[in-house]
């Protein structure tokens, strides 16, 4: 097995591995507390509204805000990092298949690996900070899984073309 | 591996016989994982047809009675709807947990049986492995399942049910099992001189096999792509409106605004519409592209004529571009192109079936075969 078939297959595993733990956090200690909060801020803002208090509703609807944020991008990371993870054993297992270079091959399944594990954490981050960094970081993973995996496909097409 | 009437990949590509046993690891995990996957499907179409518009539609009036409660200043109808609410979400969210559990864990399975050769361990305890990563697979989607039908009731916890902590434990079960298949691989890359491994599955160079990879990378590509164009377009603009318009609906209820009330509901059941076909949409493209892929793999496996895995293939990959490209027009075309979608994921199953099916016979073949050999 080539150097860059091992690093996607272990990769994909151990990635597999993160999110499946991240999930598993997630589930005992997160999911539970946050979707309280988002309900109870959305019923809190609605019983506002109705004793006609508008301050203290638009005071919950902050809070909804803030936790549905939070809320969507951890369940984000958690299924995209396991989605790419599967994405990269299977991309492995065919790795054979891509005609390039072994050498070439390498710095293909380095930008998949990179990506596929910094696009979550960047989607991660932003529940802690909502700057330009976090979403720098989700934004650059994204853009090394997409072209990544156009020059695999490319890679694929290649070779295959001449016995269709 | 000699059928009749069988392809030229078949003749060329010989599969080791020994790898794919009674009741071994890779037969465990292919058998099991294509019925989890198999499973999955089904419920997540009999879920999208019977249960996901009827809910949306609970969700949205209990979510139009809590506003309208407001609006007569009745806080305790407020608090009840919201209850109302968040029991029908409830009930909505572990049924898509149960249904994308079972297929991604099918999906790990399939994985995990073409590694089966890397993976340096006895027969045996890859075998114990495979039943661990089954069992936990199983457990994990029944359990959250059951959370919404056993609530707190007989929970050792306060805060968490019963069936939340079985499916936790299914999630550990898998996640051990994974972990023993990892370490299996780097004992296997570790020793001093690791053994060529050469397997059969993987030489297959047929048209259904070429077919099914390279569909699935334009599928995968596709929902990328879309899932990109996504957020960079709606995903925050969704988030902005999605508490926007809560607060309109609220402050119009304080107000006695009964006119912007009712606006503000029809404009949030539109957002969440075209939230809910876009996730879908990426969700469903990439999901069917990683199973085409995969499936191109098990094509040596599947026991049918070269044409009819052929025309499976292209069954597969029709279903898998129908599907997520009809749910996008699920909000210009209403219930035409829902039944289209619906259409569509049951055409994948119908074509993961059949090669679930070719796979079965593979398998009688062969035991068969041992058998004479007894």
């Amino acid at each position: 097995m080539s150097g860059s078939r091992r690093l996607l297959i272990f990769g994909g595993i151990a990635l597999a591995l993160w999110g499946m733990g991240y999930g598993l956090w997630y589930a005992v200690f997160a999911e539970h507390q946050v979707l309280n909060v988002i309900g109870a801020s959305l019923a809190t803002a609605f019983d506002a509204a109705a004793s006609r208090n508008p301050g203290a509703s638009e005071t919950a609807f902050r809070s909804y805000k803030e936790a549905k944020y939070v809320y969507d991008r951890q369940v984000d990371v958690h299924g995209h990092w396991i989605g790419l993870a599967m994405l990269l054993i299977v991309v492995g297992i065919g790795f054979d298949r891509v005609r390039f270079a072994e050498r070439q091959k390498l710095v293909l399944a380095c930008a998949l690996l990179v990506g596929a594990a910094i696009f979550p954490l960047g989607v991660l981050l932003q529940t802690f900070d909502h700057g330009a960094i976090p979403r720098g970081i989700a934004v650059l993973g994204s853009v090394l899984v997409i072209a990544a995996l156009l020059v695999v496909t490319l890679g694929i097409a290649g070779r295959e073309a001449p016995s269709v | 591996m000699g059928f009749s009437k069988s392809s030229s990949s078949e003749k060329t590509h010989k599969l080791d016989a020994s790898s794919f046993a009674p009741l071994s690891a890779r037969r465990l995990l292919v058998l099991g994982g294509i019925g989890l996957i198999l499973v999955g499907m089904l419920f997540g179409d009999i879920f999208a047809v019977f249960v996901l518009h009827q809910n949306a539609a609970h969700v949205g009036a209990s979510l139009a009675a809590a506003a309208h409660a407001a609006l007569a200043g009745d806080r305790s109808a407020v608090l009840a709807s919201f209850q109302d609410v968040g029991a029908f979400l409830e009930n909505r969210g572990t049924k898509v947990d149960t249904h994308v559990h079972m297929i991604d864990f099918g999906y790990l399975a399939l994985m995990l049986s073409i590694l089966q050769p890397w993976i340096a361990f006895e027969e045996r305890t890859k075998r114990d492995l495979a039943w661990l990563f089954l069992a936990g697979g199983m457990l994990l989607p029944v359990g959250v399942f059951l959370i919404h039908y056993v609530g707190l009731a007989y929970s050792p916890l306060q805060t968490i049910g019963g069936a939340s902590i079985l499916a936790d434990l299914g999630g550990l079960l898998v996640i051990l099992a994974t972990l023993g298949f990892l370490l299996g691989l780097v004992k296997h890359f570790r020793s001093h001189a690791p053994a060529h491994v050469k397997d059969g599955l993987l030489s297959d160079r047929s048209a259904p096999g070429r077919l099914l990879l390279a569909g699935g990378m334009v599928l995968v590509l596709a929902g990328f792509l879309h899932g990109a164009y996504y957020s960079g377009v709606d995903l925050y603009r969704h988030e902005a409106l999605d508490s926007s318009i809560l607060m309109e609906m609220a402050k119009a209820a304080a107000a006695k605004d009964g006119g912007t009330v009712d606006r503000s509901l029809e404009a949030y059941g539109q957002l969440q519409g075209d939230k809910a076909v876009k996730i879908a949409a990426h969700a469903h493209s990439i999901e069917f592209g990683l199973l085409a892929m995969m499936l191109a793999f098990f094509q040596p496996y599947v026991r049918l004529r070269e044409s009819w895995k052929l025309r499976w293939a292209y069954v597969l990959i029709l279903g898998s571009v129908l599907l997520p490209a009809c749910v996008l027009m699920e909000l210009r075309y209403g219930l035409v192109a829902g039944g289209l979608a619906d259409f569509g994921g049951l055409l994948v199953i119908l074509a993961l079936l059949a090669m679930w099916i070719g796979i079965l016979r593979y398998t009688g073949q062969l035991d068969s075969q041992t058998g004479e050999v007894r």
